[in-house]
């Protein structure tokens, strides 16, 4: 009998006998009932007090403030995307500006180490976000892949104001997640950190040392 | 620094020997006192009962389907691409990820935080086959270059300070000695970046399973994991059987319990769901993703409907940041995997009460660690449970069930037993006690190491009752 169905049968024929699944109520976990600002501020709050910078934009405008974030941090190679549209836009604006744009949408095979140790900052679009822990959720793409957003030492997300939702699990119901998930699927809540050493807070470990949010606003929201 | 092998047979020792070192002493009651009052804080605004009692009810359905939704876990990940395997034992597991490792020709593995592999010594298992397997979490790679083992299921490095690992890094990679935490961590994070980049197989463990989609979740702050499981071409989850989940939406409740119970964190800043190896048309992630499931005793805890709670903790280590046992001894004192009553009342299981005889009975069964415990595992009451099944009082279904029991001792106390219900007998023989006082032995074993030698009064309180009544009646 292979391990398998042994570990199976033991686990049918417990000693103590069947056992009978409880109903679970989930009312804690939803319902928060917040509005559009008092979100935006506790998300912005809550991921501002785990080191990510938080900037605010337009629509409209956003490609100029994401030019002004690449020239303030000196970023000289940005790894981004194509199609979204998000990539996309930036793209088109950035043409002009001195940053070298880097195709992410190639297999890591090519340019593993070329990602490891030239690239700046990688650029990512967002699925949303969740305001009760301040984090931003995103399912990466063949444009737009996992690494982009955890090996590059900055990583920009840029987030719609309106996609803000109150918690994980209002996410998870509203977006029916369990009908399919992707590859992999991500909820970041500032850069990477560790409390190793004598608990004594320390960013950028492992993955990204800084997280800028832009978020943008709608003109009538702003 | 002395490099020490410790076991839960000799945890009186080891006890005694913690106690007596200021400095272990020092850095566990810092951390702990961090940790239970970041805890208190983050929890403030929520109905924790509410949501400890969805936590302990979620885990509770998922044991009480625990065969189905392994199957069905496993038809999801194979739907999802990924190899699902089992193992019955820690020996088991081992063997399966190592021919998992030479079927790629592996020399080379780099490793997220996980408790099963420790629980298994995975890497010994490893090394001994030729391959290295390197810690990425920064507190198991400190404690993987000291040549010791975790002392927190958390925070794996809670005994070492900065100074201590300043020197560690000095001395293992030739890092300059000093107390700039970014520096150390600047430093690990480029001899790791390399290690990623190189490595031919990751892998991690599984913070929970969910049946429902064949999704597997890791929680964590640092990106190793996310690294661990995205860089190599192949990817390796190592899990218990307990660790299934029913559907996705049970997975939000544990997550908030989870970080905010472990850390005080509202969050962690990585929550990792991975569904699948990389598919054609994507750039990057493993080839080949699998998932080894492990049962290495938990079927046989899974019996008895007492000893099942056990199974439901999701391993955040608030027990031993809230036990004042754990936070005077320290972590490797207790000579196990999983310290601090979670290790009191697992490793019991796993190891036999033989070698783990003085684990069950060191707590003081205050009842810290069932009052915070996120998912109401009733910790003190399966301490006393664990002490009636090593002195042969329960139902025998615990391995070394009975190991402690004495004759001696259980004569000792059906003496006692006989002798406090028959007043008559106990009279004559407190009074005899009384007059043979002055022979009292001034070493009774363990009792008089701290304390005074007990000696009977001259006249028991029962005599001196009675003579007071009579002279107040008299006068």
């Amino acid at each position: 009998m292979s391990s398998r169905a042994r570990i199976l049968q033991r686990l049918r024929d417990r000693t103590d006998g069947a056992l009978v699944p409880p109903e679970s109520d989930f009312s804690v976990m939803t319902g928060r009932g917040w509005g559009v600002q008092e979100r935006l501020e506790r998300f912005e709050r809550l991921i501002s007090s785990v080191h990510a910078e938080v900037i605010h934009t337009r629509q409209a405008s956003w490609t100029e403030t994401l030019a002004e974030v690449l020239t303030a941090k000196a970023v000289r190679r940005l790894a981004l995307g194509h199609e979204h549209p998000v990539p996309a836009e930036a793209r088109a604006a950035l043409h002009e500006h001195e940053v070298d744009l880097v195709d992410a949408n190639r297999d890591i095979e090519a340019w593993q180490r070329e990602q490891f140790e030239t690239v700046d900052a990688g650029l990512t679009s967002t699925g949303g976000a969740i305001a009760e822990t301040g984090s931003l959720w995103l399912w990466p793409t063949p444009d737009e892949p996992r690494l982009t957003s955890l090996v590059p030492p900055l990583h920009i997300a840029v987030l719609d104001a309106e996609t803000i939702e109150d918690t994980f699990f209002d996410v998870v119901e509203a977006h029916e997640w369990s009908q399919g998930m992707p590859t992999n699927a991500l909820l970041i809540s500032g850069p990477s950190k560790t409390a190793d050493i004598e608990q004594t807070l320390a960013y950028g470990v492992h993955g990204p040392r800084e997280l800028v949010v832009l978020i943008r606003h709608r003109e009538e929201s702003t | 620094m002395s490099v020490q092998t410790y076991t839960p047979r000799e945890f009186h020792r080891q006890a005694h020997d913690a106690l007596g070192n200021p400095q272990i002493r020092a850095n566990f009651r810092k951390a702990m006192d961090g940790l239970m009052s970041k805890r208190r804080d983050v929890f403030s605004d929520w109905d924790l009962d509410a949501l400890r009692e969805l936590g302990a009810n979620i885990r509770q359905r998922a044991l009480a389907r625990l065969p189905e939704l392994l199957e069905q876990l496993e038809a999801n990940c194979q739907a999802n691409g990924i190899r699902v395997h089992w193992a019955q034992d820690g020996d088991e597991a081992c063997r399966i990820i190592r021919e998992l490792c030479e079927a790629r020709d592996a020399k080379s593995v780099i490793k997220g935080k996980s408790m099963v592999s420790e629980e298994m010594h995975l890497n010994t298992h490893l090394e001994g086959a030729g391959i290295e397997a390197l810690e990425s979490d920064l507190g198991e790679y400190l404690v993987q270059l000291n040549e010791q083992t975790p002392s927190h299921i958390i925070m794996p490095a809670i005994h070492l300070n900065t100074d201590e690992i300043s020197e560690i890094m000095h001395d293992k990679t030739g890092t300059e000695r000093t107390r700039d935490v970014d520096y150390m961590t600047a430093a690990a994070r480029a001899q790791l970046r390399e290690r990623f980049m190189a490595a031919d197989v990751g892998i991690s463990g599984v913070n929970f399973a969910v049946a429902e989609t064949g999704t597997l979740c890791l929680v964590e702050n640092e990106g190793n994991g996310r690294m661990t499981t995205t860089v190599p071409p192949v990817h390796i989850a190592v899990t218990g059987i307990e660790k299934v989940v029913e559907h996705l939406r049970d997975v939000p409740p544990l997550y908030a319990l989870l970080t905010r119970s472990a850390t005080g964190q509202h969050v962690t800043t990585y929550f990792n769901m991975i569904s699948g190896p990389r598919k054609p048309d994507e750039h990057d992630g493993p080839e080949e993703v699998h998932l080894v499931l492990v049962d290495n005793g938990r079927s046989s805890i899974y019996q008895d409907d007492e000893l099942l709670d056990t199974l439901r903790c999701i391993r955040c280590g608030a027990c031993m940041n809230h036990c004042p046992v754990y936070t005077r001894v320290g972590g490797h004192t207790y000579g196990t995997t999983y310290p601090g009553p979670i290790g009191k009342i697992l490793m019991p299981h796993m190891m036999g009460l033989a070698e783990t005889r003085d684990l069950p009975s060191a707590s003081s069964l205050c009842g810290a660690c069932g009052e915070v415990c996120p998912v109401k595992i009733p910790i003190p009451d399966l301490l006393v449970r664990l002490r009636k099944e090593s002195v042969g009082e329960g139902r025998g279904n615990v391995p070394g069930a009975g190991v402690k029991r004495h004759r001696s001792e259980v004569l000792a106390w059906k003496g006692f037993q006989w002798l406090a219900t028959h007043p008559g007998v106990w009279r004559s023989a407190m009074a005899i006690a009384g007059k043979l006082r002055g022979w009292m032995p001034t070493r009774l074993g363990g009792w008089t190491d701290y304390r005074s030698t007990p000696k009977p009064a001259k006249t028991s309180l029962h005599a001196l009752v009675k003579r007071h009544r009579r002279e107040e009646g008299s006068s």
